[in-house]
């Protein structure tokens, strides 16, 4: 065991930052011989600077603390620049960021697991959480690419049947990865093992389940996935004006520098970016219709009649609002008036997310999940506020603006049994003979 | 934080009182090192949590829990030799719990329901308990009432989208019902949500790790344990020999490897399980194809066994009736020539489901003892002897089923795949809650389509 921490330590990968959080960790019960290694961890520089060397000569000039704000600043603004080339650049390129992004979550929370557990060195299970990871992409892409790409896998012989039997394809590569892990116990590190294991499930659940919510939010349309997201981040960002300029109630124990009035600020501040933002996106087909995969043109196309929702239509003002504004009626896209509800959610419940990481990070002794970004931390520093705004929006979309997926409802249909569709087809008639909408002169139509 | 550990050590739990001496052993020396460092509110995250670094020998062991075996009992059987009256308490237990699974049998398919609902939350109940005791967190704040709150908010997330579809023409006739149904993932979103911010709303500060460790302990006892019982609930919709053939073929599995095991047994299969053999395990895996084989052939007959479980409003419970599927009607093979020659017969009449049968009792056989290694590497790594002490002589309820966990999946998705497509409540739930205009289109669409294939005939009338 002092053999797998003292490798741990000559470790040249693992950040510096870690091994004063693993030193602290040790403390307790360490015999002679460890004391030695924790004591040359202790002393161990801070972490490496991932600041270019450009924005280091050009920021050498003021004091540190201004430096850090320039350098937080800066790389916010490269970052916004960032989405919104993104953007630009379409749907296709937006899913294989939020890939890209998902991954890196993924590895920094694991890297966390190893640092904590130093599991670094235990046989197989860098394999095995990679693998792991690769199987359950495969299933939620598997299952989104059948349902949205139904008439290019259907005319594709190998597709349709990876998409027929995609289901036990998928489980039978998740027992591989299970069995590995069986065969793998080693006698000495079996409960280490088994904490891995579980960590690595309950990242998977967390990142890799909002990750393909995201991708399906982004299919209904692209406004669903930017609005949710740009409320989140102006959500962190008003908040912590307000909090700056008028912070003086501390909000919660767990995260010391929120207060009150940055969260209720930031709650008003959102609604109304939210409102705004909603109002500009609603005009552009680019954003508001779902994604739809053209088999003719082989490509994403959005294009359509913009739905009920982001026609503009009149509004009646409540009373109250009328004397102030001196309008009798206002015309908004009824989607504004969900943007409401996201951005409501994006203030009050997506912060909780925030705390969860912060209380996360305190647990385990750590400043940031990596060092990836300078000045803010990791990936997931940046994500943590997102994590339930993922899931809240794809609930809200199927609960509230669409039921279920016509089209995939027939494709369903199409597979079952012929006594099966009798007896929906069957069942539907009645139905729709009772509400009556089904009357002898439309059937025989 | 000395308190905590006395209250860990006074706990209802019998296992905490012996556990916290040898801890308290450790710790005394433990405890100078940490006033040296600077923030005394690591100190109890850091004492539990060290427990992640040390190698599993370091681990004090959690003393067996109380023998539970019933006085008669231990009276009848104080003549016999130890050895001999534990043999005899396994035996008697064992059949014990057939019979009490044939009697639910035949009590039918909502006896079942029940059964598997209480299986599963005894389950849930024992693997949090072990977390508890592994990390002394019994007196956490808010934990037990969060842990119970996360099972039921996930129930009732899988009972509204499983069996509510099964309800479907109940489910039209009642209004509250009905927007239950229509926002239901977002009425389990709520309940969820509320209980994640509880959960961070309950961090305190000393506990941190212990309660990390606790909501990802429940977290996955959740995904092991409420996922698979709510697939073997739909495999017990799809036709109650989907539910019984694959966990018969287990428990056969389970016996016939140890009987093997016990008269032949010679090479060992895995150093997790010493006790375990490759002859065991081979003649385990024939036996059971064959009793899956016979099971089936014997099942297929009744009616009650294959047909799909519906529920009906006019009698307000659950029937079995139908004109049995392809599946369940005889047929004759051709025999392959080897097989030809040695039974002597050209064609044998047996039911297709047979041949599933084969599939279904080989992964019991061969994948199923995996779920059992895992639980014993568990058990191993936590160093507990069994997961509780319901069952006298078998260990608690985790016991007996740990190597189903895989069975329920792998017949789920053996159905879906192979048996039939997406399940057809489901579609007609999801039909039912459209628009109706949209309803009206898919209406055209599935008559065209259905005229084409000859299936419904153009000139019928309304």
């Amino acid at each position: 065991m002092t053999e797998l921490r003292q490798r741990v330590a000559r470790e040249p990968e693992a950040p510096p930052e870690d091994k004063e959080s693993e030193s602290e960790a040790k403390v307790d019960g360490e015999t002679a011989s460890d004391s030695e290694s924790r004591v040359e961890a202790v002393s161990l520089p801070p972490s490496a600077d991932d600041t270019p060397e450009v924005l280091n000569r050009a920021l050498s000039s003021l004091s540190s603390r201004w430096k850090n704000w320039w350098v937080r600043g800066i790389l916010t603004l490269a970052m916004i620049a960032f989405f919104f080339i993104i953007i630009y650049l379409g749907p296709m390129v937006l899913m294989m960021i939020v890939m890209c992004v998902q991954i890196k979550c993924f590895h920094e929370i694991i890297t966390i697991g190893y640092n904590v557990y130093h599991s670094y060195d235990l046989p197989w299970f860098r394999t095995l959480s990679w693998y792991f990871l690769l199987c359950v992409n495969y299933f939620f892409y598997g299952e989104t690419v059948t349902d949205y790409f139904f008439t290019l896998v259907q005319r594709e012989e190998p597709l349709r049947i990876l998409s027929k039997y995609h289901r036990f394809i998928s489980f039978t590569l998740y027992l591989t990865g299970f069995c590995m892990f069986v065969l793998s116990l080693v006698k000495k590190h079996y409960r280490l093992q088994f904490y891995m294991f579980g960590w690595t499930h309950v990242t998977l659940l967390i990142v890799v389940t909002q990750s393909h919510l995201v991708i399906h939010n982004l299919f209904e349309g692209m406004i669903w996935f930017i609005v949710p997201i740009s409320c989140v981040i102006c959500n962190d960002i008003m908040a912590y004006m307000f909090g700056f300029f008028f912070g003086r109630t501390p909000l919660i124990k767990l995260s010391p520098k929120k207060t009150w009035e940055g969260f209720i600020g930031g709650f008003f501040a959102t609604v109304v970016f939210g409102l705004l933002l909603s109002y500009v996106m609603s005009g552009y087909r680019c954003f508001v219709c779902p994604v739809e995969y053209n088999n003719d043109t082989n490509s994403f196309t959005v294009d359509c009649e913009p739905s009920g929702l982001f026609r503009l239509q009149e509004y009646n003002i409540p009373g109250v609002i009328q004397s102030i504004i001196g309008w009798k009626t206002v015309r908004m896209y009824p989607f504004q008036i969900h943007s409401i509800a996201l951005s409501t959610f994006a203030s009050l419940i997506g912060p909780f997310g925030g705390f969860f990481a912060s209380g996360f990070k305190r647990a385990f002794k750590i400043k940031d999940f990596a060092n990836t970004i300078p000045g803010h931390g990791g990936i997931m520093d940046r994500f943590d506020c997102q994590y339930l705004m993922a899931t809240f929006v794809n609930v809200y979309i199927a609960s509230f603006i669409r039921g279920p997926n016509p089209s995939k409802l027939v494709q369903q249909f199409l597979t079952l049994r012929p006594d099966q569709q009798l007896h929906i087809f069957n069942t539907l008639k009645s139905h729709l003979t009772d509400k009556g909408m089904l009357t002898a002169a439309t059937e025989d139509k | 934080m000395w308190e905590l550990r006395h209250r860990g050590g006074g706990g209802p739990g019998p296992g905490g009182e012996a556990a916290s001496p040898p801890r308290e052993g450790e710790a005394a020396g433990g405890d100078h090192e940490t006033e040296s460092t600077s923030d005394k509110e690591t100190d109890i995250d850091d004492r539990y949590g060290d427990l992640d670094s040390r190698t599993d020998s370091d681990i004090p062991e959690i003393p067996p829990s109380l023998d539970r075996t019933p006085e008669i009992l231990k009276k009848a059987l104080s003549g016999l030799s130890s050895r001999w009256k534990n043999w005899w308490i396994r035996g008697i237990l064992t059949l014990t719990m057939i019979s009490l699974f044939f009697l639910i049998i035949y009590m039918g398919s909502f006896m079942l329901m029940l059964l598997v609902l209480s299986i599963q939350v005894k389950c849930f109940h024992e693997i949090i308990t072990i977390g508890y005791r592994v990390y002394h967190s019994y007196d956490l704040p808010w934990f037990r009432t969060l842990s119970w709150y996360f099972l039921l908010c996930v129930n009732y997330f899988f009972y509204g989208e499983t069996v509510a579809d099964y309800f479907a023409t109940f489910v039209q006739r009642e209004e509250q019902l009905q927007f239950l149904i229509r926002y239901h993932r977002f009425i389990s979103f709520a309940l969820y949500l509320a209980g994640f911010c509880m959960f961070v709303l309950s961090l305190v500060k000393k506990h941190y790790r212990l309660q990390f460790y606790m909501f990802a302990w429940t977290h996955v006892t959740l995904l092991i344990t409420v996922t698979q019982s709510h697939l073997v609930i739909q495999n017990l919709f799809e036709g109650m020999i989907w539910f019984l053939v694959p966990i018969s073929s287990v428990i056969c599995n389970d016996i016939t490897a140890y009987i093997f095991g016990f008269f032949f047994g010679r090479t060992p299969l895995i150093k997790l399980s010493p006790k375990k053999t490759w002859e065991g395990f081979i003649g385990g895996f024939f036996s059971t194809v064959i009793f899956g084989f016979i099971a089936a052939y014997v099942l297929s007959k009744y009616q009650y066994f294959v047909c799909p479980v519906e529920y009906r409003s006019d009698v307000n419970s659950f029937v079995t009736e139908c004109e049995p599927s392809e599946l369940f009607r005889l047929q004759s093979y051709s025999l392959p020539p080897f097989l030809k020659a040695v039974l002597r017969r050209e064609t044998v009449s047996m039911y297709p489901f047979q041949i599933h049968s084969i599939a279904l009792s080989t992964f019991a056989s061969l994948i199923g003892p995996f779920g059992g290694f895992f639980a014993s590497g568990f058990k191993r790594a936590f160093k507990i002897k069994d997961f509780a002490n319901t069952i006298p002589g078998h260990g608690g309820i985790m016991d007996r089923f740990d190597c189903q966990y895989l069975m329920a999946t792998f017949v789920h998705v053996y159905i879906t795949s192979f048996i039939r497509g997406p399940n057809p409540s489901k579609v007609l739930q999801q039909l039912l809650v459209l628009q109706p205009e949209q309803q009206l289109n898919i209406y055209k669409t599935l008559k065209t389509h259905l005229i084409e294939k000859g299936i419904l005939q153009p000139t019928l009338k309304v």
